[in-house]
């Protein structure tokens, strides 16, 4: 977008019109402004602040050494409870995400009212954040890994579905125009026209979601929605900050282990 | 006789060998979560009674609604810029085509460490640490900030064209240089994307580090709901979502002035198309 600005003698370039210009200089205004504000009116208090070095020194102190032993007893089963709520919470999310995707997709459900219908679902899911969910589906179905796997079933929908209605957009017109030409009815146009198309995108974003999902499930339970969040709260409220220390390290055990094996299933399989 | 007809998506064994291994990981893990038919219909009767409560919102109770809002505002603006500034070397520090060995391990460390946690939980730690309050809020957000752009900035460079790297380092120029005229300008613009959408999740979660006392609405959110104030948790919700799709149109304007070049007055004409926001990434 360069453009030429004549001066009376001189000839300067620039890269932006002055219009650009001004747009990228009110943004950077806004910023400067909001941190700036930000800055004068946020609540700190110093004394706090100052005694910071001796707390963490405490914490640190209270944290060592880890309780291994109470793992087999306190942290095993949470933890697993942990991982079934993230993984049948994505799997919950991928069978409610898919027809949603579908309705957004324009490609394939060529009505309009029906597409703002889809997204607006969409949007509202991922407003919402998952611990808002869990206190929301613990208010319904009482403290357990049911009210968790919900939330992480709603909280997914948005995410998934948005993905998946891309993904079927950018799908290529040939394969589907064949099948319409011969006659095929809409199941089929959707089973082998578009699912061959979408299908690695389809998993590769459940994987990731799942990857998302297992670092979520963990602070659920701090509103009571299951895994291993209610023993981080147990142990917290009664300072057992060795106990903290071991749900710490478990919980990055877990959180990098999904991680590697998303990343490899993903290399292996897509 | 019948023809042999070729079907056009066989499936593998593999992957019919993989979905039966998910139907009974299924049964079994839905198994341990104890759900009966029982407790979801009391939890459709519950939910009912539920949501009758939370309607009309009461928005009775604004001047406490208005300043959680405005704090958890302050902490996601305060957590982006001080999370950004502090990404941006663990970022480059993590390049591996750009830092040897020893320099780039320790700083992919960090931003890893920084990663793994949700922030809700490292906002427990700083809790203890600072005591109550949007400071802890603000760390604990920018701890996960470095998390999420340092790991993007450090692909980001790694995927750089080494040409024109090599171009400014053939002019003699120092590491300085190098990185402001042979790096930075291919990575700006990804940049955007990572940054906007940091500031998008940091403003989500800033409303919910209050659960563990770490400052904004979120520990306004949580009493309300512990004490059965429907009516003012669905007022809560509303304006949350509200903040929340303001913080999106921001940051989609702002990818469309730095990414798209776009001026003030295109960005309010309708029919032009949102910009590129980055993909993956989480929330």
């Amino acid at each position: 977008m360069a453009t030429v600005t004549l001066g009376s003698d001189e000839r300067a370039w620039r890269r932006f019109s002055p219009a650009q210009r001004t747009g990228r200089f009110v943004v950077y205004f806004a910023l400067v402004a909001a941190v700036v504000a930000s800055l004068r009116t946020i609540e700190v208090i110093p004394e706090f602040l100052y005694d910071a070095p001796e707390q963490v020194a405490d914490l640190f102190g209270r944290m060592w050494p880890i309780a291994w032993e109470h793992y087999p007893r306190g942290v095993h089963d949470a933890l697993l409870e942990t991982i079934h709520i993230a993984s049948l919470g994505t799997l919950l999310a991928l069978l409610l995400a898919t027809p949603v995707g579908i309705l957004a997709a324009n490609r394939l459900v060529p009505s309009r009212p029906l597409n703002w219908l889809a997204r607006l679902i969409l949007v509202a899911s991922r407003s919402v954040n998952s611990l808002v969910w869990a206190l929301i589906f613990v208010g319904i179905f009482g403290p357990g890994p049911l009210a968790g796997t919900l939330a992480i079933a709603f909280r997914s929908i948005g995410f998934v579905g948005k993905l998946v209605g891309e993904a079927l957009d950018e799908t290529q017109p040939g394969p589907i125009e064949a099948l319409r030409a011969a006659g095929s009815p809409w199941l089929s146009v959707l089973s082998f026209g578009y699912w061959p198309q979408i299908k690695p995108a389809f998993w590769s974003i459940a994987l990731f979601r799942f990857d998302i999902n297992v670092r979520e499930s963990a602070v659920l339970g701090l509103v009571g929605a299951g895994g291993i969040g209610m023993a981080l709260d147990a142990a917290l409220n009664l300072f057992q900050w060795d106990r903290v220390a071991l749900i710490l390290v478990a919980l990055f055990v877990v959180v990098v282990a999904a991680e590697v094996g998303v990343t490899q299933v993903r290399k292996r399989v897509l | 006789m019948k023809l042999a007809v070729p079907y056009a998506f066989p499936k593998s064994r593999g992957a019919h060998l993989a979905f039966a291994l998910l139907a009974v990981y299924v049964v079994y893990a839905a198994a341990q979560m104890g759900v009966s038919w029982e407790r979801v219909g009391a939890g459709i009767d519950h939910g009912s009674r539920f949501l009758g409560r939370m309607f009309p919102p009461n928005f009775t109770r604004s001047e406490l609604l208005w300043k959680g809002l405005a704090e958890s505002m302050q902490i996601a603006v305060l957590a982006s810029a001080l999370g950004i500034v502090l990404a941006l070397p663990f970022g480059l520090l993590g390049a591996r085509n750009l830092m040897p060995a020893w320099i780039s391990w320790p700083a992919r460390l960090v931003v890893v460490l920084a990663r793994s946690f949700h922030p809700v939980v490292v906002a427990i730690v700083f809790v203890k640490a600072v005591g109550f309050g949007a400071l802890a809020g603000i760390l604990a957000l920018t701890v996960a900030s470095i998390g999420f752009i340092g790991k993007l900035f450090t692909e980001a460079i790694e995927e750089v064209s080494i040409k024109q790297v090599e171009a400014i380092r053939a002019t003699g120029a120092p590491f300085a240089s190098v990185l402001a005229f042979g790096v930075l300008p291919q990575v700006f613009a990804r940049f955007i994307g990572f940054a906007t959408y940091q500031l998008d999740s940091n403003l989500r979660n800033s409303t919910m580090v209050g659960i563990v006392g770490a400052g904004g609405i979120g520990g306004t959110l949580f009493a309300a709901f512990q004490r059965f104030d429907y009516d003012f948790v669905s007022a809560i919700l509303i304006s949350l979502i509200a903040l929340i799709m303001a913080g999106e149109l921001f940051a989609t304007a702002v990818r469309r002035i730095f990414i798209d070049n776009a001026t003030l007055s295109e960005l309010f004409r309708p029919g032009t198309r949102a910009a590129s926001a980055p993909r993956l990434e989480d929330d």
